[in-house]
Parts: C-alpha cells; structure tokens; sequence
C-alpha cells in the first residue's frame, strides 16, 4: 500500500482529470437525453476542437483560455448545422440510422485530420504549462487546477440553462415527450440540433482545458470516447449529475489504478466497473428504472 | 494549354524506351545513383526522424558539393525519400516502393523497431541498408549480409555505462545503491530496461522498481509519485525526447532529487535542445550515448552549420546520419559501381576512417562495426561536456549530483 504522501497527490491528479472526463461525458449524455442516440462521432468532434485550439494558438497566438470565446461557439455552431443538414436529414427519422450516420462521420474526421494534419502528435508549450501549485502535500500542475474549475463551471452554466430557461425547459419537454412537445409547440428538429450543438460546445470547452497539458493526433478522441461511454453508463444514460459524479469517480479510479498496476494496466479498472454497473446496476447510479 | 501530340508522344516513349534499353553500367556514368533516405518523419518519433533526414540530406549534399562519386564519373547522389510515419510495417512498404524506385541502398531508420522490419524488407533484394542508429542488438544478430551498423548496439552502450556508473560510483565512495528504471514499451526501452535489471545487482544495485510507460505518455504524475514512493538514489530512464523530457521536467516539479539521473542512450540527456530549453531540469544529467569525438574539429565545423539553421540542434540523429551516408559513399566509391552486390561487399571490407566519431577505422563482423562505442557525458552548467572515458573527456564529472 502507498502512503498518503503518494495517495493524495495521485487522488488530486485524478480528480481534476476526472472534470475534463465529466465535461466531455455531460455533451454525450445531453445528445443521448435528448434525442436517444448514442453520438459515435463525439471523439471524432473532440479530436476536430483540440486541432481548433492547437491552431488558434499556433497561428493567431491566442492563448488556449482565451480560446474559449471562439470555441466554444464555433463548436456550437458546428454541431448545430452538422444536426440541421447531416444528421438529422440522413437519418430519415430513424434512431438507428443516427447511430451509423455519426459513426460514418467519424470515420470521415478521423481520415480528413490524418489527411490534413498528418499522424504526428502535437503539444503547445505555454508559459504555465509546467507551473505547479502546492495543495497540502501534493503538487499539482496549474493547468490541472484551471481545468478542474474551469469544467465545473462549464458544467454549472449547462445545468443553469437547462434548470431556468425556455432552452432549457424545451429541451427536457423534448427528451421526456417528442410527441408532446410538439403538440404545445415547440419546434422540436431546432430543439434537437440545439441539443447537439450545446453537446458539441462542451467539447470545444474540454479542449481548451485540456490542450495546455495534453496533446492532440487524429486519434485522440477514441480514447476520450470510450472513457465518456463509460461514464455515461455508469452516471445513468441522460443524467447530467450522474456525468458528474461518474467523470470524477473514473478520473479517480485511473489514476490510483495506474499508480498501483501500471500506466498501461491502470486504465482495468475503468472497464471492470463498466462491467460491474451493467451486471448490478444496469440503469446506472443517477439513472431512473427503465 | 500544353497539350502533347502523338508525335511528341513516340518521340518521349522511344527515347525513354532506348534509355531503358541501355546496359547498366553505362547509364551509371554520371547519372544520378539513388539512395532511399528512410526516417520516421512523421508520428511520435517525428522529431527524430527529422533531424535523421537532414543529417543524411547535409551529408548527401556536401558530397555532392565535392564532385560526387569520382570513380562512376562524378555521379550525384538523389536522395529517394520515405516516412516509416513511426511504424515498423510502414517501414517495410517504404523499403518496397524504395526497390520500385530503383534505389541502390538505404540509409536509416532511426527506431530499432523499425530497422528491424526495413533491413528485413530491404534483405529480400540484398539492397545495402545502413542502420544509422537502431540499437537492438538482434538488427545485426539475424545474419542479414546487407545490413550494416556503423554505430555502437546497446549491449555495448549498456555494458558502458554500468561500467562506467560502476566507476563512478566507487570514486564517489559508493553512495548509490538503489535504482529506478522507467523506460518506453518498444523494444529499445523494454530491452533497455531488461538487460540492466538482469545486470545490476551483480554489480552491487539493487533495482528497486522497473516502470514502463506508453508512448506517448502526456502526463508523467504517476510515474513521478511512483518514484517518490521509493526514493531511489539513481533513477535510469530509457525512453524517447519528448517523454524524456516531460518525465525529468515532472520530476523537478514534484522535487524528485537524486543523486543522478543516469541514462542510457536516454534521448534527451545529450541533446542541446533539452540543455537549452529546459535549462533548470538539465543541469547534472548522466548520460551514455552516441556522441562526436569532441577532439576532432570537424565535428565542430558541422555543429556551427547546424545551429546557424533555425530550430535545429546537433544531435546524434544528425551525426550519425551525416556519418553513415559518408560510410555508404565511400563503399560505392570503392565499389565503382551502383550494383546493390558490389555495394554490400564494398561495405564488408569498409576500412573508412575519415569520420569525427571516437571509433577509428571500420571494421565489420556480422554487419556490426567493431569500434563503435558510446561516450558518456554530464550537463554542467548549461553545457554537454564528455566526462568519461578519459581519452575523450573533457572534463571531470560531478556526482553525487547536489541538485
């Protein structure tokens, strides 16, 4: 066993990677909530964001925080008018050809990125990137901290728009009644790409966190995205607390998983608890009995 | 628009086709010979693979520069390059569109995994390859007779440094005894790592925890804490620059300090690049590896050109491509022909010594040159300076390190 020492800064490290997870899990399980698909391509959107960022640093100088303004609606946007004139058409209405749509979509990023930014690994090196800050025992990097404050706050701001506006208000008529909410008048396909492009808006905030201490390739986002599944899963298909609180939990189960078994080990543990919550817990742990 | 008409059309297929016609050997005089210049330019060793190609490009240039290959006539060298994009199986397939191409040997590439599988594809047509840095003992251990390895294996660079740590050591008063390993999961950092925790304890270490990484590995926290936990008084990386120096820098930030950070062939300890930029994480690093003869001027002469070049450092992916180039010209030139045969046989009996490395002449058994050896080197003060051994060094080195 390890001492505390060791423990606390492990626990630390995975907690603050754990809100980067959860903010990226809440864009998923907001798409599922809404429109009951499960979006293949949120990796793929995810990869696509961080490239965003990666250039907007690399060719206009703008520091990844500041990012953020442009990100966060360019994603927005992307993901709505993606819904509008992709998906949402070549679906013809059926939830199982969403699915295979967005997994064709992602297919289509993945090979677009290794076309247009080859299959090299790429970082940015800012002034704060190596900057750390004491807590107690541990020392954490800076970036860490901004992302774990920085996805909390994300994550508050899309439960205040869904708690307290009209948006907010439609969206939840739309997942819980379809037909329903189109009987009082709500326009129910707009609703549906809002949904998508708030999901996707998410990411565009993750990856501004995320790039000054990580590093962007083609595939960077499988990874993520089975992480979010996970989490998902786990939190309850459509629950944003259940995002929450599943994203920390696996932040924290890899990085003391990793610190006991192994960096390439570590990550067992992630997927024995997707197991176990499918076997005992299948509607998740915020998730309501189906 | 330029449009071709029939006419000009047979005009160009009979001419290609009488070039095509002509024997060999005297469409050797003069013309360009191509040699497969193979790196992993891109992917996660792409910072090497770079600056493999542009040792080999200089190397090929200034030979080019001094009249080419004199005895086929001043024949220019062509540079035929090709991305193993960091995979071993790309590797392979570039070594197959190299042979379409024609070429009459390959220098590279850089990783042992990925020599392993280009010598391999390149054997099957006997096209001469010199390995420019490859370490894996096995690249020159499968009999392959046109494989060449100008720099030292890593059993010899092993061997070195616990040799060389050893003496360290003991001139200090012994104040080392327990070690840390973190290396890369390729074969390089595996078979590192294998072989110097089978090694040390009969040498008087206990290896207290061998920590293997991914590539890449983007946060080394873990790893770091790992380390910290057990407190070693060495701690060995084996593993690439970028994770090398994320996995040092991590470990100032975490006040890991022990007496040295010794590394074999570790990919950043001897690197300008990392002795630059980060400066503070630098300072008092050991490290085995590829390095120049420091005596010899001409190395000098070449570092100057590259560090004139912006963003390029002297690094031993660049000398040691600019060296093996030079190797395989001076085959072709006492092979006087750009047959892959001749090549291979004029490399075998290779006796060249007109190189700034501290091997002397080359001597091939097996496709390995036997005087090939690693220096050992310290970070003092900003600076690489060779501490060990004494022939080459240029300064004493500094253990235990202070911090």
């Amino acid at each position: 066993m390890f001492e505390l020492s060791i423990l606390w800064p492990s626990l630390l490290n995975g907690l603050t990677t754990g809100a980067v997870y959860a903010l990226i899990a809440l864009g998923l399980t907001l798409i599922y909530g809404v429109l009951h698909i499960i979006n293949f391509a949120h990796g793929a959107a995810l990869m696509m964001a961080l490239y965003g960022v990666y250039y907007l640093q690399r060719s206009l100088g703008l520091d990844p925080y500041v990012s953020i303004v442009v990100m966060v609606p360019a994603m927005f946007a992307a993901g709505y008018l993606a819904y509008r004139y992709v998906i949402g058409v070549a679906s013809h209405g059926r939830d199982e050809n969403i699915l295979l749509v967005t997994l064709g979509l992602a297919i289509v990023l993945e090979n677009l990125a290794l076309f247009l930014f080859k299959s090299d690994t790429r970082t940015i090196d800012t002034a704060y990137t190596f900057t750390t800050v004491p807590i107690g025992p541990a020392m954490i990097a800076l970036p860490k901290i901004v992302a774990f404050f920085g996805a909390g706050a994300t994550a508050g701001v899309l439960l205040t728009i869904m708690r307290t506006t009209d948006l907010g208000r439609a969206i939840r008529a739309c997942a819980k009644e379809r037909q329903g909410a189109r009987l009082v008048g709500i326009d129910v396909e707009h609703v549906f790409a809002m949904s998508f492009g708030i999901g996707l808006a998410c990411l565009g905030a993750a990856a501004c966190f995320l790039l000054p201490a990580y590093y962007v390739n083609p595939t960077v986002g499988n990874g993520f995205v089975l992480i979010a599944f996970t989490i998902v899963v786990l939190g309850g298909m459509g629950s944003f607390a259940g995002a929450l609180v599943g994203g920390l939990l696996i932040g924290v189960v890899e990085s003391v998983g990793s610190l006991w078994l192994g960096e390439s080990l570590g990550q067992i543990g992630i997927f024995l608890i997707f197991i176990a919550v499918l076997l005992f817990r299948p509607q998740g742990l915020f998730g309501a009995r189906a | 628009m330029n449009t071709t008409n029939r006419r000009q059309f047979l005009i160009n297929t009979t001419a290609l086709a009488a070039t095509a016609a002509l024997p060999l050997g005297v469409r050797a005089q003069g013309q360009a010979i191509k040699v497969g210049v193979l790196h992993p330019v891109t992917g996660f060793l792409a910072y090497s693979g770079n600056l493999s190609r542009l040792g080999a490009q200089m190397a090929i240039d200034d030979i080019n520069k001094a009249g080419g290959i004199k005895s086929l006539g001043g024949a220019k060298l062509e540079a035929v390059l090709g991305d193993a994009q960091s995979k071993p199986e790309i590797g392979a397939a570039e070594v197959e569109k190299m042979n379409e191409a024609g070429v009459s040997a390959i220098v590279g590439a850089y990783a042992s995994a990925i020599c392993l599988a280009t010598t391999q594809a390149a054997a099957k047509y006997n096209i001469p390859h010199v390995v420019d840095v490859g370490v894996a003992d096995q690249i020159v251990e499968r009999g392959l007779a046109n494989t060449f390895r100008f720099a030292p294996g890593y059993k010899v660079c092993a061997d070195t440094a616990m040799n060389h740590l050893v003496l360290l050591n003991n001139l200090a008063g012994k104040p080392a005894k327990t070690v840390v390993i973190v290396h890369e999961e390729s074969l390089f950092g595996t078979g590192t790592a294998n072989l110097l925790s089978q090694q040390l304890p009969h040498l008087g270490f206990e290896v207290k925890e061998v920590i293997k990484h991914a590539n890449p590995t983007r946060d080394f926290n873990n790893i770091v804490l790992r380390v910290k936990a057990v407190n070693p008084d060495i701690v060995i990386p084996a593993n690439y620059y970028n994770e090398y120096a994320l996995f040092v820098r991590t470990m100032k930030q975490q006040n890991v300090v022990p007496k040295a950070i010794y590394s074999v062939l570790g990919g950043a300890a001897s690197s300008y690049k990392f002795v630059r930029e980060f400066s503070d994480a630098a300072n008092g690093v050991l490290d085995v590896n590829h390095w120049f003869n420091p005596k010899d001027k001409r190395a000098w002469a070449l570092k100057k050109r590259v560090d004139a070049m912006k963003d390029q450092f002297f690094t031993y992916e660049v000398y040691l491509n600019y060296s093996a180039v030079h190797l395989l010209a001076d085959a072709i030139e006492r092979a006087k022909s750009t047959k892959r045969d001749d090549i291979v046989n004029a490399l075998a009996g290779s006796t060249w010594d007109k190189h700034f490395m501290p091997y002397g002449p080359t001597k091939f058994v097996n496709g390995q040159n036997q005087g090939a050896q690693p220096l050992m080197m310290q970070v003092l003060k900003n600076d690489i300076k060779v501490v060990l051994p004494k022939t080459y060094a240029e300064t004493q080195p500094s253990f235990p390190w202070k911090g």
